[in-house]
């Protein structure tokens, strides 16, 4: 019998690969083969999607990206290590073999909900040590790894933890932003559709490190797959005593809940993300109080990303110092980053921090899709820079983008060719402020829309000058007024490119626009 | 014509049927989540499932189950992009206009399906077939530009490929 490796990740299902996993079995039946169909996660390599696998005693050779209509040539071959779709080694590919996946090392590999695939390759690990653990001792241990916030803030998920551990209340909660809505980032997808365990025992660890007894995942509706395969991971790991009551016999009590979101970016933000989860508006809360004291319905709460839950389990499967070990600075541990956009290889590249852009664009990412030259690169999703190709050296560390006007955020990278006009892209970063402003604060909700129609006069060419020290001023107080980082990064790319790309603001008008 | 007038008519009895089920689906949802005001969402999400679309007439029966004000209610379905207030087409495609896939010609391909459809966002077919609706990432950021037809995802869509899959979801 042949097994085969066909994902089901929501990025190989769009380029047809339940399809192929159809025609595959049908194939199969109809030359009389024997073949076992594996819908595995996906390994991160987007451009091969669908990248089937197929076992061998020498370890899992790759194909892709192959279509529905290459089945029958493959099925007839017996999957043979040649062809045009066969790429060799799965584990050999540079593009994986280059990279330092902590928190990916299962994903792609397993079944995503298969509870025994999850624990052989060594799941679970770090909850079993945090079972026996004091939740002091796990707070110290994930501040000692250095681990920060990988939702895009970058606050030390270790203090945060202590806050809550800290805390005196009746009851705690854990809370998970799976509101994944930065355009470039797909990693906490990718881990809720590929390693669904993981996520939760991240949770579970958090859970009895502060006390809490109840968690949630705030996913996204936009991502239907995720959901899914997240609450089907729920029902799995608590039938087998991973969650709910008593775990694995222990003292320790934690049960998961799947909310759905409903399409608003600004729910995001964790305060918003707290008032959503307590099925109001998705309004901005002022701060203080910190949701570690007053969140969820009042009470204490840990709010980390996805990513930062995700980290979790190798921390205390293998320690701190070992996930302290990469990195550079203050910027500990691994990132996986996500190369999207206009890139050729595109997909999950997991590095320590301290990679450059270029060596991400370039060595991992092979330049752009459309193989015109690289103008711009927008890091860290939607409030993130435009960064001109000079700053592509930029080594990703939270203190060195900061201090250059740029932020590493959510490690998402999207990349643009020579085409782009930026001035639209500026004009975009505000359009977008103004369709997902919560409206709760003024710069945003007003400055937003008047940050669009002083854009247009620019690119018009009405009184440029004027308009761009009135957008420079709109900007300052947005960001200096804003409640949160919506309103109060958005000036981020809108400055950006009018800094770095000043001759796309100031392009003679067309005549039909002038008129 | 008087076919036409008796088919309005019969809509329109069909109508006044529906608004007793309409309040029950919405009693019975709220009921599956024990009428907890912080279950909303999930209750707004099941009905649009089951509705197409959540009805102006749930919207009361809610905010009894749930003992909160009507406001809170109406604030909450017209806060949030996913809920609709009429029904949608038999299928609802959306298209990504974030940066990611604008970065691969996405504005260009929103625009040719627009075009192509013959209706703007947030329109339906006239055939009842297709509800087009913008979302702002699917997270399929490197197989852009993509869409999301129903819960079935596609990626590096070109015009052609809209076109052949829009012929299918209206067939």
């Amino acid at each position: 019998m042949i097994k085969i490796y066909v994902p089901k990740d929501s990025s190989a299902r769009a380029m047809g690969a339940d399809d192929v996993a159809d025609a595959i079995t049908a194939e199969a039946a109809a030359q009389n083969v024997s073949v076992q169909i594996i819908r595995n996660g996906s390994r991160g390599l987007a451009w091969l999607e669908p990248l089937v696998e197929v076992e061998t005693a020498k370890g899992r050779i790759a194909f892709g990206p192959v279509e529905a209509a290459d089945a029958k040539a493959l099925v007839k071959s017996g999957f043979k290590e040649a062809g045009a779709l066969c790429l060799g080694l799965t584990e050999e590919l540079p593009f994986l073999k280059n990279q330092e996946r902590l928190t990916f090392s299962r994903c792609g590999i397993t079944d995503p909900t298969s509870i025994s695939d999850y624990i052989a390759l060594g799941g679970f690990a770090g909850l079993k040590k945090s079972l026996a653990l004091k939740g002091s001792e796990i707070v110290a241990e994930v501040i000692n790894s250095g681990l920060r916030g990988r939702g895009g803030a970058g606050f030390p998920t270790g203090i945060k933890w202590k806050t809550v551990h800290d805390a005196t209340a009746s009851q705690k909660y854990v809370c998970c932003n799976a509101d994944e809505g930065d355009s470039g980032t797909f990693a906490d997808r990718m881990v809720m559709e590929g390693d669904p365990f993981m996520l939760i025992e991240g949770m579970t660890i958090a859970g009895i490190a502060c006390g809490a007894t109840e968690g949630l995942i705030y996913i996204r509706s936009e991502y239907p797959d995720a959901i899914n395969t997240m609450k089907d991971a729920i029902r799995i790991a608590t039938s087998a005593k991973w969650l709910g009551q008593n775990i694995q016999g222990t003292e320790h009590s934690f049960s998961l809940e799947v909310r759905r979101g409903a399409g608003a970016y600004i729910c995001g933000e964790e305060t918003s993300m707290l008032e959503s989860l307590e099925g109001k508006r998705g309004m901005v809360r002022p701060k203080p109080p910190i949701p570690a004291l007053q969140g969820l319905f009042g009470k204490p709460t840990i709010i980390n990303n996805v990513l930062s839950f995700a980290a979790v389990p190798y921390i205390l499967a293998e320690g701190s110092e070992a996930y302290k070990n990469y990195g550079m600075g203050r910027s500990r541990g691994t990132l996986p980053f996500q190369l999207a956009g206009n890139i050729k290889h595109g997909g999950l590249v997991e590095k320590a921090f301290g990679i450059t852009l270029r060596q991400l664009i370039e060595d991992f990412g092979g330049g752009t899709a459309t193989g015109r030259p690289v103008r711009a690169v927008q890091v860290g999703g939607p409030l993130g820079s435009y960064l001109p190709v000079s700053q592509l050296d930029l080594p990703m560390d939270y203190e060195i983008f900061a201090a250059n006007g740029a932020m590493v955020g959510h490690g998402g990278l999207v990349v643009f060719d020579e085409t782009v006009d930026m001035a639209r892209q500026a004009r975009f970063a505000m359009e977008f402020c103004a369709i997902e402003s919560c409206g709760k604060c003024t710069p945003c909700r007003i400055g937003s829309t008047r940050g669009v129609e002083t854009i247009d006069r620019i690119v018009a060419g009405i009184e440029r000058e004027k308009n761009l020290l009135l957008l420079d001023d709109l900007c300052q107080t947005m960001t200096d007024g804003s409640l949160c980082a919506m309103g109060g990064l958005t000036p981020m790319p809108v400055q950006s490119a009018v800094k770095y790309f000043p001759e796309d603001f100031d392009r003679p008008v067309k005549m039909e626009a002038a008129e | 014509m008087f076919v036409l007038l008796s088919l309005a008519m019969s809509k329109k009895r069909n109508l006044i049927d529906l608004r007793t089920p309409k309040h029950d689906a919405a009693s019975r949802i709220a009921l599956r989540y024990d009428n907890k005001p912080d279950a909303l969402l999930e209750i707004l999400h099941d009905l649009q499932h089951e509705m197409g679309y959540v009805p102006e007439d749930a919207l009361p029966v809610l905010a009894k189950a749930l003992n909160i004000s009507r406001a809170e209610v109406h604030g909450v379905v017209t806060f949030y992009h996913d809920f609709r207030r009429k029904p949608a087409g038999r299928h609802v495609v959306k298209v990504c206009k974030a940066e990611a896939c604008q970065s691969m010609a996405g504005n260009e391909l929103a625009a040719a399906v627009e075009n192509s459809l013959k209706i703007r966002f947030g329109e339906t077919t006239s055939d009842g077939a297709i509800t087009l609706e913008a979302v702002y990432c699917l997270g399929l950021c490197a197989s852009a530009p993509a869409i999301l037809v129903d819960e079935r995802p596609v990626g590096r869509v070109t015009l052609k490929k809209f076109k052949a899959l829009a012929a299918e979801l209206a067939s």
